[in-house]
């Protein structure tokens, strides 16, 4: 069999199109890249999403930390702890485990039964946990930067007359999001790196539609040989994070684009920070 | 003393008392133990692992710089479980080669043939006759290195890190007292490096504990194991018949990571503040302020 053909039967096994079974033996080194790109499909289908909403979450709770009403500012604190303070895996599995116990057959609200089935369901609780937990970090990251703003841009603010939702969104904002965006480049970085515990943690990989790693886990516990289907997750995910630093460089240079000397380069130390 | 020769006779606190003492649920107790002797040996080792990567980084030597730079630069852009996934089987791998190696020298049939990974008889560790708390040991053990390994890295990164930080100026007073290079590292160097890499060490703490559940996918019974084991629905066969408990279970685990986070943050805090005492840093001026 071609390589070629591996690719048409694999290249999107994770999504459940093409070949039904995975490969049993005779594995060759095409069929082990393919795969595990596939299952990459979903790595970044959860890091996508969650970062996506989990911004405008982290955004709501860094400003809510910041209110000076406890109503608001102790449900954010208390949240951020528990999210920040327990394992991503405990957390996976705690989801999970409330949300199979929804009843099964929906539940009745105004005459209407909603479908709680698909909760359980990796790409829907296990996406929900790690929005919540993205949101958590991030809001740790945006309330620092908030709270670091230069008094004299509030300054120049007030003399400009600013005042509540115009300081806000011309001033403080972008502001706290120049400062924050170095610490934040490495909360995507991580966040795309915790996706790879999904289906590790409780939530099953229906018809064995997995992520990179279930692949990767799923070839070295059939050759018995951890020294190739590791390192190709490896690789993919390296390449994966170098994208992610050339998206987010981007986004910091426009960020900083009216300070005097352009940019200052972003000085990267994933995984570090958190 | 507590009667629990007959379960499904007992009723209300009798019952709980009853089981949450059962052997399972003890040695549930026992296996926070586990993730706690993890915790006290994986940070001293991989402490002594950053700290010698952190000294071959720097090394006037090229190849230890590169090696030391390559250890450090390892955890960065992969996920740190696939380096846990991966390091259990290799180093698994890699000890049974080696005995292989020396015991077996005779030895003709490949390794790896297919879709085995073959040593002969005498290679085996631990050894096929050995008791199960052996096995068990020994891949208690390789979780324990292997965790070292990766979290060396982090530390190595963070010392590195630190001993650049240290001012320029101290070391070139102590080497004006005529210190030799070696003594300059000693006596001034690591002495001071600890104040620029407790932010960066609290902060692996953390992850460290955070990272101890995966000890249940590296194969140890550890409290995720047990948790997911007693929290499980239990037919009338069983002597406690209950439902799905799993999710209070994973609650009280939760507690308990809650707990080991919150505990150490007061810790960090209170021994940055130990460490910034007397520093010409913002924090130590600040300190001295109001002492004064």
């Amino acid at each position: 069999m071609s390589c070629l053909q591996t690719i048409a039967d694999y290249g999107l096994r994770s999504l459940g199109i093409g070949e039904r079974l995975l490969p049993r033996a005779d594995f060759t080194l095409c069929q082990q890249v393919t795969l595990i790109g596939s299952g990459l499909i979903w790595n970044i289908y959860f890091g996508v999403l969650a970062l996506a909403a989990g911004f405008f979450l982290a955004n709501a709770l860094a400003l809510a930390k910041e209110a000076r009403t406890p109503w608001l500012r102790k449900p954010a604190e208390w949240f951020v702890f528990v999210f920040r303070g327990s394992p991503l895996f405990i957390q996976f599995f705690l989801a999970y485990e409330a949300l199979v116990l929804l009843p099964r057959a929906g539940i009745e609200m105004f005459g209407l039964t909603v479908q709680t089935s698909w909760l359980s369901r990796a790409w829907a609780g296990a996406l929900i946990v790690l929005f919540l937990n993205t949101a958590a970090y991030s809001a740790e990251i945006f309330h620092g930067a908030l709270r670091s703003v230069p008094k004299g841009d509030l300054e120049a603010a007030d003399a400009y007359g600013l005042t509540g939702w115009a300081r806000f969104r011309r001033i403080l904002w972008p502001t706290m999001l120049r400062l924050a965006w170095p610490a934040y480049t490495n909360e995507a970085i991580f966040l795309f790196h915790a996706t790879t515990l999904v289906f590790f943690s409780g939530f099953p990989a229906f018809q064995q539609r997995g992520d990179a790693l279930y692949y990767a886990n799923y070839f070295a516990d059939k050759t018995f040989n951890p020294f190739v289907p590791y390192p190709i997750v490896a690789g993919y995910f390296i390449l994966l994070t170098f994208l992610l630093i050339w998206l987010f460089g981007r986004a910091n240079r426009r960020l900083n684009r009216h300070l005097p000397g352009a940019a200052p380069n972003m000085r990267l130390r994933p995984q570090i920070i958190r | 003393m507590l009667d629990c020769a007959d379960p499904k006779a007992l009723e209300g606190l009798h019952w709980t008392l009853c089981y949450l003492t059962t052997g399972k649920h003890l040695d549930f107790y026992w296996s926070f133990g586990t993730v706690l002797v993890l915790l006290a040996v994986t940070a001293p080792v991989a402490l002594a692992f950053g700290f010698a990567g952190a000294m071959a980084a720097r090394s006037p030597v090229l190849p230890v710089r590169m090696l030391g730079k390559g250890y450090t630069a390892m955890v960065r852009g992969v996920p740190d479980i696939v380096f846990f996934l991966f390091f259990v089987i290799a180093l698994d791998q890699g000890i049974e080669w080696l005995v292989h190696q020396v015991r077996c020298p005779d030895w003709t049939d490949p390794i790896r043939n297919g879709l085995e990974f073959r040593v002969c008889p005498q290679a085996k560790v631990p050894p096929g006759t050995a008791p199960q708390a052996v096995h068990q040991i020994y891949g208690f053990v390789l979780a324990v290195v292997t965790f070292a390994i990766v979290f060396g890295a982090f530390a190595a990164n963070v010392l590195y890190g630190a001993m650049q930080a240290v001012p320029r100026a101290q070391l070139e007073t102590a080497e004006a007292y005529g210190m030799t290079a070696p003594q300059v590292f000693r006596r001034v160097l690591v002495p001071q490096m600890w104040l620029y890499a407790l932010p960066g060490l609290g902060n692996l703490w953390l992850i460290l504990i955070k990272a101890t559940p995966l000890l249940f996918l590296l194969g140890v019974q550890d409290i995720v194991y047990w948790a997911r084991e007693l929290g499980g629905a239990k037919t009338q066969a069983y002597d406690y018949p209950h439902p799905d408990w799993r999710l209070w279970y994973f609650l009280g685990l939760m507690v308990f990571y809650l707990a080991m986070t919150r505990g150490s943050e007061v810790l960090i805090a209170r021994l940055s503040a130990r460490l910034n005492r007397g520093q010409a840093t913002m924090a130590g001026e600040a300190m001295r302020k109001a002492a004064a």
